[in-house]
């Protein structure tokens, strides 16, 4: 068995778990990074669109230059990294065993870990499409490996399931690749992905969207040979006699990313309902030490926010490094967040009262469009803490407050704040 | 070159009569159409090992079930497959039914099922199982139920069988069947086989091989059940649990497997073509409902997977094993629910009818009934695994994230007697794709592999059939293509 010490162990070396092993590292604390993968980078690296690094660099890039500013980070530093490398196992204790073809098993003895696994994509299964179960069905991210990765074109004619930005961007991409994309097929009314996708990837393409749909039956017992689609009602239920056959001998599905929390679980920490770690203001999951950041804590529109949300992770161990580490475990005085009307979930989930008087960063997403509203947090004897008006608000698009409850004067006996995003009453309309 | 015995279909039954016969001195074939062996009913069904009393007393499949159960624990001391006795409970949830589970356990009882009991204390079975719907009034439990994989076993037996001397034939689709001067000759598409005696457990296809030899007395309707699996660890289910039967049909059950995920299913639904086993909206809906009446907290949004299989249905409603008038053509057909429970006491049949037909059952000297438990990674200590990755790197390259399965696991089962040559075969022998991601991250990781171990194409890798590749080309290549011809014309 091969033994590493580690002051920091990140798992993951996307683009959350280099930028937050970076953070680390610039504190003079020492990092390992263990990633799966036999190359670092992660995803982005089969991401080779461009529109990375808007906000993080201010240039656009695609997704393997984007990570490699990371990775030149990385060797600048002289962090050291384990590639090839699977995690198996992570107890409280923030041992973590690992194994690869070259050392064995690998148990790295850390003071503290940051979970940076990322997330992984729905599946056909998941979401119970009937049908025969032939070969030709991928999700997009599989897709987009296949071709950009392995040099591979997984077939002639698509259908995809699913407006989410992999799948716009797929049928792009296949349509560079002559591929002949049928349609884009999304059950809700309006697109799930970003709108700058809908328009540089489908309607440039005139690639089909056919909103209110979704798929109801696949066809072929070796390949795909087509679909039934069929038009939704308000409760998602087939609308009887709205059946279309289309030809086609792939179907992709870019119907939603899951945070991938196994090793998360393994370690004793809970879940929230969004299947990212229950965490606090720090990023830290209820087991003391161990932090979580991008998309394994929950789904992010763009890789920048990423990033950031991971140097915010690093920053926040190193200070656990230097001032709680080997101390007591502390008392907890919590104040909790409550997804409220319209919300899907909010991270922080919890809020440790000493730290009221800091600005935390809420990031959170609404379950449906809406227009002119509210986003409002009140606690638990509806005192309204904050609020502020919104022109227009869509799940695709996070949502991220900075906010000092103190200075927002929340009241120090407070237990949990409801954060919600009501439609505007008149009264304040006329107040604008 | 003249096989004693060809065995015609490579489901459960037929891969439990190449197993059992394989201890003899005989030379025996096996031929199987589809691309692997389990890939019709045995690897779409409920993978219940049943205690025996449902069926009507005047069938044969109750006598074979009942002895079939007893038969698993000896197959599994020699085979080394998941099987795990946990027990089911025929779940009342009308004060009228327990007289029908009272007089299944009398009877049950009666034909040699051990330990049946009727337990009507709700607290008792809650103790049991945790998890069954709070309108329970009364359980029928049968301690002999048991759970394995269907699949699972089948190639235990086939790996057996093949070590024991007979002879896998995949591919092989069976045309036309000549019986002459006593000898069958067997056309598939491109070979030919001679045997003296042949045995037909083509399953869904059992009338039309029995047809080729002119014996039409019977016919098989294919029936389908849908299932729906739910991830591991999103429910842990102690019991298999069945609701009181109607005339119709066992119904839908909830059901935990050998490697821990919940299944709910089947519905039965009588169709006519045999290779339809898609899934139906109306039918998942169905089963669904069903499986909540006995547990209202199914784990619906935890589900991985859908699938439909089909029973192979005789008019009879029972098992026919036949030493028929075509002298060496036996049939095992129409081998329904509880089939599975019955395979080694049907092989057993078997024997029988062969020695009826002076086959020579002398016990060869160099017969090893024992089959390996295949080594797996999750079953290692940390101290085994680093020894072993130290052995062989392959152990330490985890390809499947979800199920934790180390490149060498997807090796052995391509390597393996009557090894994989699909991405199906693989998935089915050691799990990858079996997990919640259902093969997003590892497919193209499965595919390389394959395709390095047969030395061929990435585009030739296929799921099952040779319709099923994945790829169909590489980058560039129908971009070209495309434009190469845009310029001749």
């Amino acid at each position: 068995m091969k033994k590493y010490k580690a002051d920091v162990v990140v798992i993951g070396a996307g683009a959350g778990g280099l930028a937050a092993a970076i953070e680390v590292k610039k504190a003079n604390l020492d990092v390992l990074i263990i990633e799966r993968d036999k190359e670092l980078g992660g995803i982005t690296l089969q991401c080779i669109h461009n529109g990375f690094g808007l906000k993080e660099f201010e240039e656009e890039l695609t997704g393997p230059e984007y990570a490699q500013k990371f990775i030149n980070q990385v060797i600048d530093l002289k962090i050291p990294y384990l590639l090839d490398s699977m995690v198996i196992e992570i107890t409280k204790e923030k041992r973590v065993y690992a194994v690869n073809k070259i050392d064995g098993l690998i148990e790295v003895e850390a003071k503290a870990i940051i979970l940076a696994m990322g997330c992984r994509e729905r599946t056909r299964g998941a979401i119970n499409i009937p049908g025969f179960r032939p070969a030709g069905i991928y999700t997009a991210g599989q897709a987009q490996r296949f071709v950009n990765i392995e040099g591979y074109l997984p077939g002639n004619s698509y259908v995809i399931l699913g407006s989410g930005d992999i799948g716009m961007i797929m049928a792009r991409r296949l349509t560079w690749e002559g591929g002949e994309v049928k349609a884009v097929v999304e059950i809700q009314p309006y697109v799930s992905g970003l709108l700058r996708n809908q328009v540089q990837c489908l309607e440039d393409y005139d690639i089909p969207l056919i909103t209110n749909f979704t798929v109801t039956k696949i066809h072929g017992r070796e390949r795909v040979q087509g679909v039934t689609i069929s038009k939704v009602d308000r409760n998602f239920d087939r609308i009887i006699g709205s059946d279309k056959f289309i030809e086609c001998d792939t179907l992709l599905l870019s119907v939603g990313l899951i945070p991938e929390n196994e090793l998360t679980l393994q370690a004793g920490a809970k879940l929230s309902k969004n299947g990212g770690p229950i965490v606090d203001e720090n990023l830290e999951t209820m087991i003391e030490g161990i932090f979580a950041c991008g998309n394994v804590l929950q789904v992010h529109d763009l890789v920048d926010m990423v990033s950031n949300e991971a140097k915010r992770a690093g920053k926040n161990t190193v200070e656990y490094i230097n001032s709680r580490y080997g101390k007591e475990l502390r008392k907890r005085d919590i104040i909790k967040c409550v997804p409220g009307e319209n919300v899907n979930y909010i991270k922080p989930d919890i809020i440790n009262k000493q730290n009221i008087s800091e600005e935390i960063v809420f990031t959170f997403r609404v379950m449906y469009p809406e227009r002119r509203v509210l986003v409002q947090f009140r606690d638990e004897n509806n005192a309204i803490i904050y609020k502020k008006k919104k022109i227009y608000v869509i799940p695709s698009e996070m949502i991220e407050l900075n906010l000092n409850l103190k200075e927002a004067n929340i009241n120090p006996d407070c237990k949990s704040i409801t954060i919600e995003v009501i439609p505007r009453p008149e009264v304040l309309i006329e107040e604008d | 070159m003249i096989y004693d015995v060809i065995i015609i279909g490579g489901g459960v039954t037929g891969c439990c009569i190449a197993r059992t016969l394989s201890k003899f001195d005989l030379n025996i074939a096996l031929l199987e159409k589809e691309a692997d062996i389990a890939s019709g009913t045995t690897k779409a069904n409920s993978g219940v090992v049943h205690a025996g009393f449902a069926s009507p007393r005047e069938y044969l499949k109750r006598d074979m079930c009942i002895k079939g159960n007893k038969m698993y624990t000896q197959a599994v001391e020699e085979l080394n497959f998941s099987f795990q006795r946990i027990g089911s409970f025929v779940v009342a949830l009308e004060d009228n039914q327990i007289k029908k589970l009272e007089e299944q356990r009398i009877q049950g009882m009666q034909d040699g099922v051990p330990g049946l009991e009727v337990i009507l204390d709700k607290k008792k079975i809650k103790h049991m199982e945790p998890n069954i719907t709070d309108e329970v009034v009364g359980v029928l439990h049968a301690p002999t139920a048991g759970i394995v994989s269907p699949y699972g076993m089948t190639y235990a037996l086939a790996e057996n069988a093949a070590m024991n001397g007979v002879k896998f034939f995949r591919n092989q689709k069976v045309r036309r069947i000549k019986h002459q001067n006593y000898i069958f000759t067997i056309r598939t598409k491109e070979k030919e086989f001679k045997a003296n005696n042949v045995i037909n457990a083509a399953g869904v296809y059992g009338s039309k091989i029995s047809k080729m030899v002119g014996l039409d007395y019977f016919n098989i309707m294919p029936r389908k059940g849908e299932y729906i699996l739910f991830d591991r660890n999103a429910m842990n289910l102690n019991k298999i649990l069945f609701p009181t039967p109607t005339k119709i049909s066992k119904g839908i059950l909830v059901c935990p497997t050998v490697s821990g995920n919940t299944f709910v299913g089947p519905n039965a639904q009588n169709i006519d073509d045999k290779k339809d086993i898609s899934t139906t909206e109306a039918g998942l809906k169905e089963i669904l409902e069903g499986g909540k009446k006995l547990v209202p907290n199914l784990p619906v949004r935890a589900s991985i997977r859908n699938f439909a299989g089909l029973r192979a249905v005789p008019d009879s409603y029972d098992f026919i094993i036949d030493n028929t008038d075509v002298y060496g053509f036996i049939n095992v057909v129409g081998i329904l629910s509880p089939g599975l429970t019955s395979c080694y006491a049907i092989a057993e049949r078997v024997v029988e009818y062969l020695e009826l037909l002076g086959v020579n059952t002398n016990i060869k000297k160099d017969y090893n009934p024992i089959r390996k438990k295949p080594e797996k990674f999750k079953d290692f200590s940390k101290e085994v695994l680093d020894k072993k990755i130290k052995e062989d790197p392959a152990w330490g390259r985890i390809i499947c994230r979800c199920e934790t399965i180390p490149e060498k696991e997807i090796l052995n089962a391509i390597h393996s007697q009557v090894g994989a040559t699909t991405i199906d075969g693989i998935k089915f022998r050691c799990r990858p794709c079996m997990g919640r991601c259902q093969g997003g991250f590892c497919r193209p990781r499965l595919i390389e592999i394959l395709s390095r171990e047969l030395k061929i194409l990435y585009e030739e890798v296929v799921k099952m059939g040779e319709d099923s590749n994945y790829l169909v080309a590489k980058t560039k290549e129908i971009v070209l293509h495309k434009l190469g011809r845009g310029i001749e014309e």
